[in-house]
């Protein structure tokens, strides 16, 4: 059963830790990300507890998917080129992505986020959902 | 009540070896002969050594291959590995020690031959695996992507990253030891192949073979070997992340807490500093750190840089071996900020040598802007 975005999933497969679940998450394709159910906080990369403040009541959440390009550069090798962008989710967390079907976009452009198998496993990546808005 | 280790402890002997390109010749023969000369320089023998600080990318426990190879069997010893940082941390390690009684002779130590083993960065970093799925090739797109934030936010350009690039070159046509020599000019830089946007192939530090090494003592001993005694008049670290993903804003490093930290220590202040040694892995760096350790306000750093304010004959020195993007840069630097900071301060640095120097800052950078490390050097004048 698919929760609605926003809607805590409370428990992940028995046994497995944050990284793992992560992964499983998306290999289902959903895209989750870990909140504080007492204080709200979200957390990424995944982990046991919100560093700095270490609650442990996290609750899995289906992401928004939406974001915005913090930072950005373009990797030009040998085997070809691509880009490798810091998104803020909305949620207020950080991630490591790639813009897919461009080659760069400005920082501030608005992202969305699907899942897609990378280098054969599922990763988060992103479209470009509208032209940039610098912030 | 707290202790100060301001002026507790100097550098009575510094040595390299391998500078550049050392063909046929391991990372430890490299070291090892480093070793070797700081000790000759500071008048010592291997048998006073009784204090043992190492970092490797090549060794996964360098203070016992160090002691090993040279026949040590120290009191004390620190393998810190913090990246390209860890010899300022050592610095600082040594000093406590020293001062705490642990050990009387502290010899730091470095060496890699990674241009002629391979040709590239040679690192045991392990990957991030929220990373891994994106191909990140740190550390270049870590850097690449504090550049590019720093010029969204604050304007920087490509030709204000390339000034540092260009006065680098400048102090390294100075340098007898320096590896990459030879004119540079800014369209040198703009024209030279985009590695990782915003940064080409001019933005980033050479991989070169070399070792570095130094002699620490305690402040009261110093004045006992035959060159003049550079003291560690203060220190300071810093760390706020591992991976570049969880660096909570890319145009402000630890180095923010660690310099203050250090000019703390010293009871100095950035007026004070005669000589900025940065590691300067990326162009980006040289902007980053003068912006975080006060020298110039957090976004001015590119226009600061310009018309050649830190190249030879500019208002500030900085990195006037030539750094890491044209002097040495054998896969992790910190050491050869010590070094050259120390030749400064004795006034032994021949062409390049500055007029007035006596207090030098060493600012040290591991991993992807992650630790942030600051030393404050300085001759007795300042003592």
């Amino acid at each position: 059963m698919k929760n609605a975005p926003g809607q805590p999933t409370p428990t992940g497969q028995a046994g497995l830790g944050p990284e793992a679940q992560f992964q499983a998450f998306l290999a289902e394709g959903r895209f989750m990300i870990q909140r504080s159910a007492s204080t709200g906080k979200f957390v990424f990369f995944p982990r046991v507890a919100i560093p700095g403040s270490g609650e442990t009541d996290l609750e899995w959440i289906e992401a928004k998917g939406l974001g915005t390009v913090y930072a950005i550069t373009v990797n030009r090798a040998r085997e070809g080129s691509w880009n490798v962008a810091l998104v803020d989710l909305d949620e207020g967390v950080r991630m490591m992505s790639r813009i897919v079907n461009v080659e760069t976009v400005a920082i501030g452009t608005r992202v969305k986020a699907r899942i897609e198998p990378l280098n054969g496993q599922p990763a988060v990546v992103f479209d470009v959902l509208s032209p940039g808005v610098a912030r | 009540m707290t202790r100060s280790l301001r002026g507790q402890s100097a550098i009575v002997g510094i040595g390299t070896a391998g500078m550049g390109e050392a063909p046929g010749r391991s990372g430890i023969e490299i070291l090892a002969e480093a070793g070797l000369n700081a000790l000759g320089d500071a008048g010592l023998r291997l048998s006073d050594v009784d204090g043992v600080f190492s970092a490797s990318s090549a060794h996964a426990f360098p203070t016992t291959s160090v002691g090993e190879y040279l026949g040590l069997k120290p009191s004390f010893f620190d393998g810190t590995m913090v990246g390209g940082a860890s010899f300022e941390m050592h610095l600082l390690q040594a000093a406590m020690a020293l001062d705490a009684g642990l050990c009387k002779v502290a010899l730091i130590c470095y060496g890699s031959n990674q241009r002629t083993a391979g040709g590239r960065l040679v690192s045991m970093s392990e990957p991030q695996w929220h990373e891994t799925p994106y191909q990140a090739r740190h550390p270049i797109t870590a850097y690449a992507l504090a550049a590019s934030r720093h010029m969204h936010q604050f304007g920087t350009t490509r030709a204000q990253m390339a000034e540092v690039a260009v006065a680098a070159r400048a102090w390294a046509n100075m340098n007898p030891d320096a590896f990459a020599r030879g004119p540079l000019s800014i369209d040198d830089v703009l024209s030279s192949r985009m590695v990782s946007d915003p940064l080409s192939t001019r933005d980033c530090c050479l991989v070169t073979d070399g070792g570095a090494a130094c002699v620490v003592v305690r402040a009261d001993r110093a004045k006992d070997h035959p060159k003049p005694p550079i003291y560690l008049l203060g220190a300071g670290a810093a760390q706020w992340h591992r991976s570049i993903v969880t660096m909570p804003d890319l145009t402000v490093t630890a180095a923010s807490e660690s310099g203050a930290r250090a000019f703390q220590m010293a009871k100095l202040k950035q007026s004070d500093v005669d000589l900025v040694m940065l590691y300067d892995a990326f162009t980006i760096n040289t902007i980053l750190f003068l912006e975080d350790l006060g020298f110039c306000p957090k976004g001015e750093g590119g226009r600061f840089v310009g018309g050649g304010r830190i190249a030879p004959g500019g208002e500030l020195a900085v990195n006037t071996n030539g750094g890491g993007l044209s002097c040495v840069h054998p896969g992790m630097y910190g050491l050869f900020l010590i070094i050259e900071a120390v030749t400064q301060l004795r006034r032994q640095a021949g062409e390049r040598q500055l007029k007035k120097v006596d207090v030098a800052l060493c600012h040290g950078n591991g991993g992807h802007l992650a630790t942030q490390i600051t030393a404050l050097l300085s001759t007795s004048a300042t003592l």
